[in-house]
């Protein structure tokens, strides 16, 4: 029990009024997120999982299941409707929905990651790469340029980008490149817990494998623990060990990857993985 | 301004002051909150004030706000008594507060206007030293929404801004802020010191003058109380430095007027293209020349 990371209890995110019949009317038996009675939107509901260290948990789902509402509300980008989050950080158990706003962006920018699909979010595109990852670096109270420097090339040649290009903008990358630097800038405090959002989506198939493979090695190298979102049953096959199945705001199938993607249970889930190439 | 002007007898009807006392009981407010909260910008309700924003009426209703009867005002304007900034305000207060001492003497001031400059001379704890803002707020340069700066300010968030230093040195090798330089007091909220040159940064760390910042246009007041620690931001490896005053042979280049090493120097280009420099602050500098002289005769 000790390696546990993170455990989600009851977490929902829903947008609108709220009635009392929202969450009866809803989900996958419904076939729909929106409430017919008073028009909000149960982006997710009664979402549960405990993460352990260095572990990979996938989340699958089609577009508009929840799968990123999940994520955001985790990395606080977005405040939850009602459900908890514990995250056990060198022995200590933080309620992550209970601290005040400084000490969930100090949790945000010291102990989490987030790689997003589309580089603009997650990158500065006014300051060159460096820039971006030392902006990291100096959340965390790190104040010695030189140390910064090193750190930050020494990241970006981790994750493959050439140290020559460290002070240009990233405007001037290649998409895979950017999606690089962003892994670079998520790791940049060696945080244990990353959350990566449809990250290969929009890459082309080389690149994409080389972004996969980049992750696994970062995995393997520093146990960081991941959450990764994606519709890509490939991205889970090859990644998660363990995967959560969303549809219209509902967990409607979760376990091993491998159990999932061989003898998948739901309706859902046996139409996901027939029609997978 | 006329010297015999007098305001036309209906509207002699001004209190001291020109502001009304519930003005200034509100800016005294506003005063003794921006001292208990150092660095905080409090707003405050900027009054019209009959000269445009802009034109120092924040530092003009600090002053207007404090003064009585008993007080020596100075004011000054990028270190000089004469400019057209300074000898307004100075008219305006003479014609709205009878009774108050102006002087040019810095150590004879007990309130002390100023517009992007700190005196050469230390202040003392029996002064007070005014500062007109433009822009109260350091982080407009990283972050545009006020309603995300206030945040960014209660968190004490200031990477951003570290991310431009960043980037600077990057770019140019040091640091490229001239004036309005970033500054840190008692370790959590940042300022924008007004455009004092970097000079005169490390003159607000300590400072056993009061130092008071008005805004009238962004209506904020906000203040460095005395012995306040102020570091201006940095890297811990890149050490804050001050302007240089060397010439290419790396000696110090004096006043022309008094032979000062150790103050601002103003560059002045004359006609012909020659280089001259001398002192920012006159008082300091005429000061000098009194001592010269005096040397001179004994």
């Amino acid at each position: 029990m000790s390696n546990k990371i993170l455990s989600v209890r009851g977490l929902s995110r829903i947008h609108g009024v709220q009635c009392p019949l929202c969450i009866s009317s809803t989900g996958p038996e419904h076939d729909t997120n929106m409430c017919p009675h008073c028009g909000s939107v149960v982006a997710a509901h009664d979402v549960n999982f405990d993460l352990y260290r260095g572990e990979i948990l996938g989340i699958i789902g089609e577009s508009g299941s929840g799968k990123s509402s999940t994520v955001k509300t985790l990395y606080f980008d977005e405040a939850p409707t009602a459900g908890s989050a514990t995250f056990y950080d060198g022995g200590m158990q933080h309620d992550m929905f209970a601290l005040n706003a400084a000490q969930q962006r100090s949790m945000r920018n010291k102990r989490f990651g987030m790689v997003y699909q589309n580089p603009h979010l997650g990158l500065n595109f006014q300051i060159s790469a460096g820039g971006n990852i030392a902006e990291r670096l100096l959340m965390s109270d790190l104040k010695h340029y030189g140390e910064i420097r090193t750190r930050a090339g020494d990241l970006l040649v981790r994750t493959e980008v050439a140290r020559a290009r460290m002070d240009q903008n990233p405007k001037t990358f290649s998409g895979g490149m950017q999606q690089r630097v962003q892994i670079a800038k998520a790791l940049a405090t060696q945080p244990p817990l990353l959350f990566l959002d449809e990250v290969t989506t929009g890459l082309d198939l080389s690149v994409q494998a080389a972004i996969l493979d980049l992750i696994l090695e970062i995995q393997h190298e520093l146990g960081t623990a991941m959450i990764v979102v994606t519709h890509d049953l490939g991205v889970i096959r090859l990644l998660a060990g363990r995967t959560l199945v969303m549809k219209h705001g509902r967990v409607i199938e979760s376990g091993l990857t491998d159990q999932i993607l061989e003898d998948p249970q739901h309706a859902y889930t046996q139409r996901l993985v027939a029609s997978a190439l | 301004m006329n010297a015999h002007y007098e305001l036309p007898l209906e509207d002699a009807g001004y209190s001291f002051g020109f502001l009304d006392e519930y003005a200034k009981k509100e800016v005294r407010r506003c005063i003794l909150k921006a001292i208990s909260i150092p660095g905080y910008q409090t707003p405050y309700a900027s009054r019209e004030m009959p000269m445009g924003r802009g034109f120092g009426t924040g530092g003009l209703q600090l002053t207007l706000s404090l003064i009585g009867a008993d007080d020596t005002l100075k004011v000054i304007d990028q270190g000089s008594d004469d400019s057209v900034n300074a000898v307004n305000l100075r008219q305006f207060v003479q014609l709205t507060c009878p009774g108050v001492e102006v002087t040019e003497k810095t150590q004879k001031a007990t309130l002390i206007q100023s517009r992007h400059r700190i005196p050469e001379k230390m202040l003392t704890e029996q002064q007070i030293l005014v500062l007109q803002v433009p822009y109260p707020d350091a982080l407009v340069v990283v972050e545009p929404s006020e309603a995300r700066r206030k945040v960014m300010h209660g968190e004490a968030d200031y990477s951003r801004l570290l991310v431009k230093l960043y980037e600077d040195v990057v770019r140019f090798d040091e640091i490229t802020i001239s004036h309005r330089y970033p500054t840190r007091l008692n370790g959590h909220y940042v300022i924008d010191p007004s455009p004092i040159p970097r000079w005169d940064v490390p003159r607000l760390h300590q400072s056993p003058a009061l130092v008071l910042l008005g805004a009238g246009r962004e209506k904020k007041i906000y203040a460095v109380p005395p012995y306040t620690v102020a570091e201006p931001l940095v890297f811990d490896d890149i050490a804050f430095r001050v302007e240089d005053f060397r010439d290419a042979n790396g000696k110090r280049i004096a006043c022309r007027c008094c032979g000062s090493t150790v103050s601002f120097l103003d560059e002045l280009i004359d006609d012909a293209g020659n280089v001259t420099h001398q002192c920012s602050d006159s008082s300091y500098c005429e000061e000098q020349q009194e001592t010269i002289s005096a040397r001179k005769q004994a």
